[in-house]
């Protein structure tokens, strides 16, 4: 019994302060791509700035018609928003906000966090094929091939990092990235330096961010979604409720992959000079402003570049990200064991 | 002798193809409802996956009957069906088909109209070019540009509209010159006020805005690496194909044929000016893009040069009131924003035109898609699509 209503409560909690940061993100995406693009951007929804803009448009796509193609596998099509939303929400769970806060500290966080962040592009997947529409499919092949070209590289970096820290428990990342300690028997001088894993593990960052970028369809490897050439990719007979789930989705996903990055590489919660005391306060403001930091990169990315074709994408990532990643997990493994 | 049952062999000739999955090719239907059509083209594409094998574009969604209608519309009214064919540069439009009518009429237009006609044909394709920079990057996925490059476009629309009183349809060519400037009174009576005051100005200005947003436009999209990937060797028309096709403007510039009809044959005094044509070197998607943006540099060098030297004197030569035009036959073709335009017009004798045939550059240009096509990826359809910048109104008349 108690199990249950702590279980209840946690994960009511991560949906509780999740889900607003994801609207936050919207909002961002927003006013940032109009100032980028010399527009004002939201104004008036909520009074100043248009921050309910997002909240507004939620509760438009409320009240639109939920339709569903005649030849549509209904089942599947019903279904496919939430596995999106579930997959995303799921990662959640493991990250560290705060010393002691953390709705599941797993030993093999890394390993689940991989696991759990593939499934959404399963709904992906179902909602291409269930839409009875051949744009709608050809984004769900784009999706899972980019998946499988994506979720290697993406492994890779992790690997560097859960190398370097010793743990795949994310609490534990976290915990090595503050201990000052570049490698065990590393020269005093060099310990004295603080030691996120962004400095050590640069390559692995880089090559994350990328792969994160092609596993949240974003531009500039947003093919599943292709307004252009696949009019909505597998969003286009969506409608409605459920098409706002997919838009959660997708900016709830931006914002897991922002905090697993930033728990990777950028220290977590964790801020130098900064007691546990004191984190246990301030750590989910630190976690937050890291995560936007990276949200905030993904948007600049987002309205800066064209888009890339899918064979010019597989290419970055079978002969560019996985032999660099696979030279990264060399490198550190090298470092490890030497010092 | 061993004998084979055929069956049997049969059954194992089967099994030797059935190894190669059959994946019968799948009908795409592209358009005419679809983000990168602009409008209403349609291509009924057979792909494999996401290889296009063949594509057949179906056009005529957008087919207005101008060709029927100018039948029954005297010469002048038919001057407001014009600037509707390609409605992107609708000012270019009209110069060619009044130019048809003064040379059967055998008018001389006055110099002045004529160098105004030049400025509003160039600013009408400055204009068009920036459509074009600002929507091409955006077929891609790159947003951002558009932004940028339609609001430098405003202010040469803004030009159009303080001169012509219309953004799109100036309707502004009259047989003979061109119509008093907006607010201008009476041509016959007030010769001072044919241009808006501050015109020369606003245009020298603006001109200043339409160079650095080209400046903007190649640091954010000609040199950007992806843009790069996307378009070099995408597409490629070769000079040789781009003739078989008929294709001209831009498009045939780009693959490397310095043909323009500004230097050729013109009805406007192009000659007065120096200007360069730009060539592409490999006639792909990239040197199309490229070559747009440097024709937008030098009509912003025309109509700088044709500010500085703009004549005084009348804006029309003296017409009659009814215009009824001799017996005889005309082509009169110019060098459109977007290709080769070009009006036959049979007359009859008398105020309203036996027939009228248009000779529009996108039609043509996209005689070419089957071709080019065949055997591009579904992204690069959309690319090349774009790369060719036609406008419905144009294709389908």
């Amino acid at each position: 019994m108690n199990f249950w209503v702590m279980l209840l409560i946690r994960v009511g909690l991560t949906l509780a302060i999740m889900l607003p940061i994801a609207l936050v993100v919207i909002f961002g995406e927003l006013k940032i791509s109009a100032h980028m693009q010399s527009r004002i951007g939201p104004y008036f929804a909520g009074g100043r700035f248009g921050w309910a803009q997002p909240l507004a448009d939620g509760l438009k796509f409320l009240q639109k018609e939920d339709l569903v193609p005649g030849e549509a596998d209904r089942t599947v099509y019903k279904l496919a928003p939430y596995v999106v939303l579930m997959g995303t929400l799921a990662t959640f769970v493991i990250i560290p906000i705060s010393p002691d806060l953390v709705v599941r500290n797993l030993d093999l966080g890394v390993f689940y966090l991989l696991a759990v962040s593939s499934l959404s592009t399963l709904g992906v997947l179902m909602a291409g094929w269930s839409s009875a529409n051949k744009y709608s499919l050809m984004g769900g092949l784009r999706a899972a091939a980019q998946l499988i070209a994506y979720e290697l590289p993406l492994v890779l970096a992790a690997i560097g990092v859960a190398i370097q820290a010793g743990s795949l428990s994310l609490n534990d990342i976290v915990t090595a990235q503050a201990s000052w300690q570049w490698f065990d028997a590393a020269p005093t001088w060099l310990n004295g330096i603080i030691s996120p894993f962004m400095i050590l593990q640069i390559v692995g960052l880089t090559i994350f961010l990328v792969a994160s970028l092609a596993e949240l369809s974003r531009i500039p490897f947003d093919m599943p979604i292709a307004e252009s050439e696949l009019t909505m990719g597998y969003l286009t007979e969506y409608s409605g409720m459920r098409f706002t789930m997919f838009f959660l989705g997708e900016y709830a996903g931006l914002v897991a992959m922002a905090a697993v990055a930033a728990t990777l590489f950028l220290g977590g919660y964790w801020f130098p000079w900064v007691g546990d005391d004191a984190l246990n306060f301030l750590g989910p403001f630190v976690l937050l402003s890291k995560v936007m930091l990276i949200a905030f990169l993904f948007i600049w990315l987002r309205w800066t570049f064209p888009r890339l074709r899918e064979d010019q994408l597989q290419t970055i990532a079978w002969k560019w990200l996985i032999p660099a990643g696979l030279i990264n997990i060399l490198v550190t493994a090298f470092f490890k064991v030497v010092f | 002798m061993t004998t084979i049952d055929p069956r049997a062999a049969m059954h194992l000739a089967d099994a030797a193809v059935s190894i190669e999955l059959e994946t019968p090719d799948m009908t795409l239907n592209i358009g005419p409802q679809h983000p990168s059509t602009h409008g209403v083209l349609r291509l009924v594409a057979q792909v494999d996956g996401e290889r296009v094998n063949s594509v057949e574009p179906v056009i005529g969604y957008m087919h207005r009957g101008y060709e029927k209608l100018a039948e029954v519309r005297t010469y002048p009214q038919i001057t407001a069906l014009t600037n509707r064919i390609d409605w992107v540069s609708g000012f270019a439009n009209e110069v060619p088909f009044v130019g048809a009518i003064e040379k059967l009429l055998d008018i001389e237009v006055p110099e002045r109209a004529q160098y105004i006609r030049l400025i509003l044909t160039e600013l009408a394709r400055i204009s068009t070019h920036l459509v074009f920079a600002s929507s091409y990057p955006l077929e891609l996925g790159a947003s951002t540009p558009l932004m940028h490059v339609m609001r430098e476009r405003e202010h040469v629309l803004e030009l159009l509209e303080s001169v012509t009183g219309g953004r799109f349809h100036p309707n502004f060519n009259r047989v003979g010159g061109v119509k008093p400037a907006a607010g201008g009174g009476s041509t016959m009576k007030k010769l001072s006020q044919d241009l808006p005051a501050g015109f020369l100005a606003a245009t020298e200005a603006a001109m200043q805005n339409v160079m650095d947003v080209c400046d903007d436009v190649d640091r954010l999209v000609t040199g950007n690496e992806l843009f790069l990937a996307r378009t070099v060797g995408v597409g490629v028309i070769p000079a040789a194909k781009a003739f078989e096709y008929g294709v001209t403007g831009p498009n045939l510039r780009a693959s490397g044929v310095k043909y323009d009809l500004r230097k050729v044959e013109s009805l406007l005094p192009y000659d007065d000016f120096d200007f360069e044509i730009p060539v592409g070197l490999n006639g792909d998607c990239f040197d199309r893009f490229v070559v747009r943006v440097q024709e937008i540099r030098q009509s912003v060098a025309i109509v700088r040069q044709a500010i500085a030297k703009i004549p005084a004197g009348p804006l029309r030569a003296k017409v009659p009131r009814i215009l009824k035009v001799p017996q005889g036959e005309v082509y009169v073709r110019a060098e459109n924003p977007k290709g080769e335009m070009g009006y036959y017009i049979i007359s009859e004798g008398g105020r309203i035109p036996y027939r009228l045939k248009i000779r529009s550059a996108s039609f043509s240009n996209l005689s070419i898609l089957p071709w080019v096509l065949e055997g591009a990826l579904i992204p690069d359809l959309v690319a090349i699509l774009g790369s060719l910048d036609f406008a419905l109104g144009d294709v389908d008349r």
